[in-house]
Order: structure tokens, then C-alpha cells, then sequence
């Protein structure tokens, strides 16, 4: 059905969200207003517009009334229009014809107890939505091929578990390694939780699966130059040490940098006494067999961590790797005192919370002390550390002196994250992660379509937990490419040739690099990269630049419709 | 060898639902089988979620429409697994769909039967503290939308039957039996409560005003029994001090379960927030033991909690919970570990976190599929470490919190994962390769 020329039939369907908006805003009353606005030629209630019964009901609103402009008043359209203008589509109504109000995040919920205010608002809202509505276009979604090959970048357990499951699913891996070997983070560590195995035993295996595939391309020594393009044609531009570059195509890219490992300088008497050393360091020592017998061990949680400002965050793992450790210890030198000083300790699910008390089996004493009054080192005599901490348990201050101090301390993220992050175009939150798309129900995308993240580049996890989320990955990004072709958005900027002087604002100021200069010298929009962010129609000094489903004439008569102009 | 370019998904929670999304979208023939009326699992019933407080059935409800309306997924609700052979690319399955006593065809939801019907019962969507009719649907937004006559509370007085102007009632139906054909196989069953009656000194089940964390949950959803209101449950006032009590058969060496439940920390925290946002009069206290906040972005919104709505945490394992046979209150008893010696408080609700087990009838499903089970009746991994989401049965994997316990987003990760593997597994299969 095409319905460009037609004058415009509107359907209003007004949700009540149960009482999340019926509770406050009056919806039979806004129902009746949105009868009266020009163009409506049908309006409805809905219990949950969401709903599979709500769903039909557009659907039969459109058949029934030959309607061919759709607006749902409700909820946002960040969760929930690509289910309404599936809804628009399927009953044969472009789906770039729907608008949504949103009378919940946006009224009901912010005037909670404001009623009558909150009713006449939502009038607004969709007096403002009918007004746009009313000149909507249809627009067509460019269809794209999907290269079946991936870029992984980050060859340690995560990037490895994604490579050879992609590999496995009949995809070309391309994983690039900074390091000369694959492996990160998991080659400096000595045993695993909780199975005690040596975590060589398990790393090599994955590492001679990894080269031994014939799908995969492993390129150690290696980082990424550039990656440019969109979901589907990503062009990749990688640097060897040796400085020789290589270009492929990937259909989709997958970040699993991994993390570092926080050091304390400063804190605690580290880098200033030979005794003071973080877990990973003290990894090294019983890993190579040399750690001699100490009589005290002192383990501090939280070095750099749970921080009143700065790095607030908890980094999951340092309770389990300091309680390893600290067996460990035990079984080596079973009358070594050994205590863990900590806030809370982090042993969750079924093995970890096991381990804590076999730990406390095991004769490790658990001292708590809290952010306000954190342990104090003194230097003691003979090489020993004296450390001083409020036992809060106990009420009191105790004095431990002891030939070692292990300092916990956080995954922080990898080096070179900002930096990646701006070459993909993916953002970092405020703990310096790679940053997902939805926190709940997207936690392995990013809000870009065609790049994932998996592991410790996400945020601080295990082993188990990176891998899962790596096999999360190799099923996210399989899927554009098992299915070869897709449809992108059509919410795209289009330039028009006779107005642009080809000034170069808009290429400029475009995120995406998506607008280039063409022969004739104007700017030209290569929609499937374009984001639709509306910053180049924004910025044109000519105004020749016009989004779509957001063209001026759209946006004025919305906004002109907010001052309350009632329009013909 | 030809495999199966299919999978059953046994359980319709997020994280089945996410992984049949993935695998569906992927170009699989996805069966997604659920044992109760509706999917939507344990989200559904759910307020808001932690740290975002998005509003949890609304950014849920979206998924489920898809599963629903994607070409490539057949829904299979109020049906349960009876019988599976075979092995890895062609497995066969014999899935048992209850009746429903609905012509699903003819249903259209519109609810006139439920207006008439005479019968009512505790509603399980709201833990119980609602009620609803012999013939429902257990949530407005249910997938499918269809209404369910539950047998063992229906009079059989025809009511409906006569009031349906779509002719659906049909009390004559059986039991269906759907015969499949899959590659591979996804777990993703969930959890259950653990039976806080077992720690009989916080008096749930006898004292009123003791909730569980989940009944407290649906009070404060907006479609819940109170609408949202707030309310000691006993006599309806508006409650002025609430009080949450951690670990509640969990991290227990008497009693209960060894393990820690893994979000009870936060999503307490969440309830918390929740109650102060409904009412900034209503003191809010949080008992725990160990303040569990390793996920990303716990910690902030803890601090949150304590700094701009005022929640207060005490480490304490409280000792009893005491009720005012008069006003109802509950006085919680506990030992100040600081100053080492026995408080009280007396507030007006209490909300106990209980451990979240893994379903009983996991045993079941192990035995059908021969699958092992952990000393919990969580399903185990092949590998702990490198292979999560695998099982000792090649071809069947699990993900979510049947796997081991774990929030959202984990289990919508290995429900991803756990696709992948089953994508893997059927490829692998099909082209003579080696898992």
C-alpha cells in the first residue's frame, strides 16, 4: 500500500499501561481529545497498547478504518517501536508512517501527582504527535549484504572462546593480538578457581584449537589501525609491530580487549618496600616455585577499589583470587599465619561461596575493616611490615606484623581503551569499561549495530563468566551473518544538491564518516553508515540538508502544535 | 549425516526467550516450551530492575511479541517435556501440551468469560497475595493471549462457556501430544523459592506482615494487588518502617542452602529505593551479612541507595522476628555486632530475600535427558570454566539461572552463549566435525 499521496487517516491508540498511565493521566479523557484533532479519523484505549491483544487492535483499526498514519500514545520508543511499526508494517502500512507520544517516562511519571496537569500534557503530547504525523513519509530501508567474516580483537580466553565457536559456525575469524602471543591475562596466572587446575593446563589447549583452525586468522603483534564502514562491510586496517599493515572486510567486530591489572604506587608501602607486591605479582611467585616461607601473610582487599571517588567500583574477582592465594599458601606452608582484610567479601553463587569456608577451614583468618578507617602500614624491623588495622568486628584496633603484604587490587581498563573506543565509535561509561548497548537486556551489544563486547573488556569477571559472555558474542554476531542480508535504518540524512555549496560543515561534523564530498563537489550521504543524528541538518548553513521522518516541516509543525496553534 | 536445523528450548524466561530470539533470528526452527499458560518467567513478575530501574515487564514485553509473531518460533505453553532419545543433531521429543480447555484458535482474550466466572483463586502471578478467576490469563501482557481453564478450581458450572461469544470454551479437550524433531536441546528452567517457613524464627507464614522478597515485589508493581500501594498486609495502614532481612536460608550451613543467591543484595537495594520513592516517609532497613555488590554498577547504586535515599544497611543476621498479636508490628531482634549486644526494632513490615533455588523439577528433566545435576539440582557443566554452557550430554546445553546463580543480564549473555553453542553443535554435525 502506498499512502505518500494520500491525505493523511490517522489512528490514535492511547495506552494505559495498567495504571503506570491510567493511574494518573485520564486516558478515556485524552481518547475523546484526540477524536476532535484534524486528520484523526479513529481513536482507541488500550490496557497494554504492548500486549498481543493491543497489537490486533491496531492491526484491526487499520483494516477497519483505512487508516495510514498510526500513533501509539504510551511508553518509549527506545523499547518498544519496532514492535508497533512491525505492527504498521504487517497490516500494510509503511512502517515510517507510525509515530509514538510518550505519556509515560515523559508525563505520567514525572507529574505522578499531578493528575489534571499530567492529563492536559498528554493532550498536548499527542496533539503534537498528530501534528507531525500528519506529514510523515513512507521510507524505504536499504537493504545490505553481510561479509561472513569477524574481526576479534583481543586474543586472550574471550576473543579465543568467540574465535573458534564463529570459526566452528562456518565464519572467517580475523583475531588480532597486541602481544606476540595469544593468551592474555590467563598466561600470567597460576591456578584457577575453583578446580584448582593450572590454568596453562586449559590455556594451551584453546590456544592450539585457536591455531590449529583453518577458519581462523591468527595476526599476534598485531592492533588495530582503523576500522571504517557499517554493519555487514566493516574495512579493517591492521599494524604489525614491524610496522607492515594489512586490510580486510569483516561483517562484524568483536571487542574482547581484556583488562589491566591496577598498580598501587604509593598505597601501602608498594614500590617503596621489597615485601609489599599485588596478587598478580605474588601469582608469579607461586606459579614459578618461588615464593620461601613466610611466617605472617597479610592480603588487603579493595587496594584502589570500592572507592569513596574515583574507582567506586567493586572489581568482582580480587575476594576469590585473594582466597586462592592464600590456600594455596596454606598447602604449601601449613603453619603460615595467613589473614585476609576485607570489606565484604565477595563470594557469590554456589563454588565461591564454598571456597570462603574452606578458606576459614583452612586456618584463614578474616580480619573486616571499613572504608572510613583502612589499615595503616608501618615498616617494622627485619624486612617485616607492621600493619595496623580497626577490626570491626571486634571494636579495636590490632597490630599484625608480617613478612608479606598482598595488596588486592582492581581490574582497571585496558590501555589504549579510549582510544579503541574512538576508532569504533563505542562509548565507555564512567568506570573507563567498554560500555553496553542496554544494561539488562543488551549486555553484550553495543548500541552500534554489528560490534559486540565480551569479558573483562566489559567489566571485571572469571573465567566462566568471560566465556559465557563470549559465546553470548559468537551468537550475536552470527547472527547478521548467517542470515547474509539485512535491512538497515531509513532514518538517514539526504542532502539536496541544488542548495549545498559543498562548504564542508557536515563532513566535518559527522560521528559516522558518513558524508563525503562526490565530483560535483557537494556532500553526499552514504545512508547505510549515516546514523540518522540529525547533527549535519542541524549544522548545514544552507539548510540543504533534510532527515528524514524528522524534516523541519515536521519538527516545526510539532513544535508549533506544543505552543497550543491548533492547525488545519 | 543430516542434522536437524532446529531447537527445543525448555523454559520461557528471559533467558529462554533469549535464546530462542537469537537462534529464530539466526534462521533456526526454534520450539519454545513452557510449562505454565504464559512465558515471560520470573522478569515478568518483576517491578523495575536493578541498577536502571527500567520498568521490567516493559522492556520484557517487546521480547515476548517477538517470540510470538517470529516465523521461525512455535510456541508451546502449559506443555511439558515427557520423553526425549536420540542424540546430538537429531534428538526426538515428546512434548505433552495440557488442556487448557481454550480453543487457542478461537480465544481472542477479550476476558468476558473471566467476568462471569464465580471462581476465585489465588493468583500465583502475584505470589498469591491477588486473586484471580478459574479461567485467567496470568498477566495481562501473557504470551499467548489466550485464557486457561485451571481444572482443579473450575466448578464446572458453564458460565463462560455460555458467555464466549467466540465459542472457545471446550471442556471436553485432552492432552495434546506434539512429537519433535531437534538438533540440540537449550535448559533454561529458572529458579524457585526456597520454603522460608524452613527458618520458622522470622515467622513467614505465620505473622502476616512477613513478606517474601517477591510477594513485596508485586506490592510494588503498578499491576500488582495493591495497585502499587504500599500496605502492611495484616490491616491495610500505610507501613512507616520496612525492614529487609538478607540471606534467608542462603549462605546456611543449617537449614538452608550453602550457596549465595548472587543478587538478593542488590535487588533489595532496589526494593529499598523503590519503597522511598512511594513513600520518603517510610524508613527503609537492610539486614545483611556480607554486602554482595561485584556486578557492574552495583556498588554506585548502593552508595546511591545510602546517600540520596537514605536507606540504612545493618550487618546483622537477625536471631527472630516477633509479632504485636495487637498492632501487627514485628519486632526484629538481632545482635549489634559492634557494640556486641542484643537490639531490637519494631517495624511495621518485614521482607525476607530467600534463597533462589534451582527447580525441583530439574530432578525430572536430568533424569529424561541424562543430565547431572550438582549437589544443589542446578544443572552442571561439562566444564565449569571453559565450557559453561555445555553439558555431559553432547547437544544439550543450559544457560540462566538453572546453570548456577546469576541476575539478568548474565543469564541474557549465556542465553546467547548457550545459542551459539547449540548453532555450533548443529553445523558441527552437519559438516562432520568435532565439538
Amino acid at each position: 500500500m502506498e499512502h505518500a499521496g494520500e491525505a493523511a487517516r490517522i489512528g490514535v491508540f492511547v495506552c494505559h499501561c495498567g495504571i503506570n498511565i491510567g493511574g494518573v493521566v485520564n486516558v478515556p479523557e485524552v481518547v475523546e481529545y484526540a477524536k476532535t484533532l484534524p486528520g484523526v479519523i479513529y481513536a482507541e484505549g488500550n490496557l497494554y497498547t504492548c500486549s498481543s491483544e493491543g497489537i490486533s487492535k491496531i492491526k484491526e483499526g487499520i483494516a477497519k478504518h483505512n487508516l495510514n498514519r498510526i500513533i501509539v500514545a504510551s511508553c518509549t520508543p527506545r523499547t518498544h517501536e519496532p514492535l508497533f511499526r512491525a505492527a504498521c508494517e504487517e497490516a500494510g502500512v509503511n512502517r515510517y508512517l507510525f509515530e509514538m507520544a510518550n505519556i509515560r517516562d515523559q508525563c505520567s511519571w514525572a507529574h505522578m501527582h499531578e493528575p489534571e496537569k499530567a492529563t492536559e500534557k498528554a493532550k498536548d503530547l499527542v496533539r503534537m504527535a498528530v501534528a507531525k504525523a500528519r506529514l510523515l513519509k513512507p521510507l524505504e530501508e536499504p537493504e545490505i549484504d553481510v561479509t561472513p567474516s569477524v574481526l576479534i580483537i583481543g586474543g586472550g580466553i574471550s576473543g579465543m572462546t568467540a574465535a573458534f565457536c564463529l570459526a566452528n559456525q562456518g565464519f572467517k575469524v580475523y583475531i588480532v593480538e597486541k602481544e606476540p602471543e595469544l593468551g592474555g591475562m590467563l598466561r600470567h596466572i597460576h591456578k584457577l578457581c575453583p578446580s584448582m587446575e593450572d590454568a596453562s593446563q586449559g590455556l594451551d589447549h584453546i590456544v592450539n584449537t585457536v591455531n590449529s583452525n583453518k577458519s581462523i586468522n591468527v595476526l599476534t603483534s598485531t592492533v588495530v589501525k582503523q576500522v571504517k564502514g557499517f554493519i555487514g562491510n566493516f574495512e579493517v586496517a591492521v599494524e604489525r609491530t614491524n610496522g607492515e599493515t594489512t586490510n580486510f572486510e569483516v561483517g562484524t567486530v568483536i571487542v574482547a580487549t581484556g583488562a589491566a591489572n591496577f598498580e598501587p604506587i604509593g598505597m601501602y608501602g608498594y614500590g617503596e618496600y621489597s615485601n609489599v607486591m599485588t596478587q598478580l605479582q605474588l601469582e608469579k611467585l607461586l606459579k614459578d616455585g618461588q615464593l620461601k616461607k613466610p611466617e605472617k601473610v597479610v592480603m588487603i582487599q579493595c587496594v584502589g577499589a570500592r572507592e569513596e571517588k574515583g574507582r567506586t567500583y567493586c572489581s568482582r574477582i580480587c575476594c576469590m583470587t585473594a582466597l586462592k592465594n592464600a590456600m594455596l599458601i596454606k598447602e604449601l606452608y601449613p603453619d603460615t599465619d595467613v589473614y585476609v582484610l576485607f570489606r565484604d567479601l565477595q563470594a557469590y553463587g554456589t563454588h565461591y561461596e564454598d571456597w570462603h569456608r574452606r578458606a576459614q577451614d583452612a586456618g584463614v583468618k578474616f580480619i573486616k575493616y571499613v572504608l572510613e578507617k583502612p589499615p595503616q602500614v608501618v615498616q617494622g624491623e627485619n624486612g617485616k611490615i607492621t600493619i595496623n588495622v580497626y577490626h570491626a568486628l571486634l571494636d579495636e584496633q590490632v597490630k599484625i606484623s608480617s613478612d608479606l603484604l598482598v595488596l588486592s587490587t582492581p581490574l582497571i581498563p585496558q590501555e589504549g581503551t579510549k582510544e579503541l573506543s574512538q576508532k569504533l565509535k563505542v562509548p565507555v561509561g564512567s568506570d573507563g569499561f567498554f560500555f553496553e548497548a542496554h544494561v539488562k537486556l543488551r549486555p553484550i551489544d553495543f548500541a552500534t549495530d554489528g560490534i559486540y563486547v565480551c569479558g573483562t573488556a566489559h567489566s571485571p569477571k572469571d573465567i566462566a563468566e568471560s566465556v559465557s559472555q563470549a559465546f553470548g558474542v559468537a551468537s550475536r554476531a552470527a547472527i547478521p551473518m548467517a542470515i547474509k542480508r539485512l535491512r538497515v535504518e531509513a532514518i538517514t540524512a539526504m542532502v539536496d544538491e541544488g542548495l549545498c555549496t559543498g562548504c564542508g560543515t557536515c563532513i566535518r561534523l559527522c560521528p559516522y564518516s558518513a558524508i563525503q564530498k562526490d565530483e560535483k563537489g557537494v556532500a553526499r550521504v552514504t545512508s547505510v553508515v549515516c546514523k540518522g543524528c540529525g547533527t549535519c541538518a542541524a549544522s548545514c548553513p544552507e539548510r540543504a540538508i533534510t532527515m528524514g521522518h524528522f524534516t523541519d516541516e515536521q519538527v516545526r509543525a510539532q513544535a508549533l502544535a506544543a505552543l497550543g496553534r491548533v492547525f488545519a | 549425516m543430516k542434522a536437524k536445523q532446529s531447537v527445543l528450548v525448555i523454559g520461557g524466561g528471559i533467558a529462554g526467550i533469549q535464546a530462542s530470539l537469537d537462534l529464530a533470528n539466526r534462521g533456526l526452527k526454534v520450539y519454545l516450551v513452557e510449562k505454565t499458560p504464559s512465558i515471560g518467567g520470573r522478569m515478568a513478575q518483576l517491578d523495575k530492575t536493578f541498577p536502571t530501574m527500567d520498568c521490567s515487564i516493559c522492556i520484557l514485553a517487546p521480547k515476548m511479541i517477538e517470540c510470538l509473531r517470529h516465523p521461525n518460533i512455535t510456541l508451546l505453553t502449559y506443555s511439558e517435556i515427557e520423553n526425549v532419545s536420540g542424540s546430538v543433531g537429531n534428538f526426538r521429543v515428546k512434548v505433552v501440551k495440557k488442556p487448557r480447555f481454550i480453543d487457542e484458535e478461537k480465544c481472542t482474550g477479550c476476558g468476558e468469560c473471566a467476568q462471569h466466572c464465580p471462581t476465585e483463586v489465588p493468583n500465583e502471578f502475584d505470589m498469591n497475595l491477588g486473586i484471580r478467576k478459574a479461567i485467567y490469563v496470568p498477566f495481562p501482557q501473557a504470551v499467548p493471549l489466550k485464557f486457561t481453564i485451571d481444572e482443579e478450581n473450575c466448578i464446572k458450572c458453564g458460565l463462560c462457556q455460555r458467555t464466549c461469544k467466540a465459542g472457545a470454551v471446550d471442556f471436553d479437550q485432552k492432552p495434546e501430544i506434539t512429537n519433535l524433531n531437534v538438533g540440540a536441546i537449550i535448559m533454561a528452567t529458572g529458579f524457585e523459592l526456597f520454603d522460608a517457613r524452613r527458618i520458622s524464627e522470622y515467622g513467614y507464614g505465620r505473622y502476616r506482615d512477613v513478606l517474601l522478597s517477591l510477594e513485596f515485589e508485586r506490592m510494588l508493581s503498578a499491576s500488582g494487588p495493591t495497585g502499587g500501594h504500599l500496605m502492611k498486609w495484616s490491616d491495610g495502614h500505610v507501613p512507616r518502617r520496612i525492614a529487609f532481612i538478607q540471606c534467608v536460608g542462603s549462605r546456611s550451613l543449617k537449614g538452608g542452602v550453602h550457596f549465595c543467591s548472587s543478587s538478593c543484595c542488590v535487588y533489595a537495594t532496589k526494593e529499598a529505593i523503590l519503597v522511598r520513592e512511594h513513600n520518603p516517609e517510610c524508613e527503609v532497613y537492610i539486614f545483611y551479612n556480607e554486602l554482595k555488590v561485584f556486578g557492574k554498577g552495583f556498588q554506585d547504586f548502593v552508595t546511591r541507595a545510602q546517600d540520596e535515599w537514605g536507606v540504612k544497611y545493618i550487618r546483622a543476621l537477625p536471631g527472630e522476628v516477633v509479632e504485636n498479636p495487637e498492632t501487627h508490628n514485628l519486632t526484629i531482634w538481632y545482635e549489634d555486632t559492634k557494640e556486641n549486644v542484643t537490639k531490637n526494632i519494631e517495624t511495621d513490615l518485614v521482607v525476607l530475600c530467600p534463597a533462589l533455588v534451582p527447580r525441583m523439577s530439574n530432578k525430572e528433566l536430568a533424569g529424561i535427558l541424562t543430565l547431572e545435576l550438582d549437589e544443589y539440582g542446578f544443572f552442571k557443566p561439562r566444564d565449569m570454566l571453559y565450557t559453561p554452557v555445555d553439558t555431559n550430554v553432547p547437544g544439550v546445553f543450559i544457560c540462566g539461572y538453572c546453570q548456577g546463580p546469576k541476575d539478568i543480564p548474565e543469564s541474557v549473555a549465556q542465553a546467547s552463549g548457550a545459542a551459539a553453542r547449540a548453532a555450533e553443535a548443529i553445523a558441527l554435525k552437519a559438516s562432520g566435525g568435532v565439538h
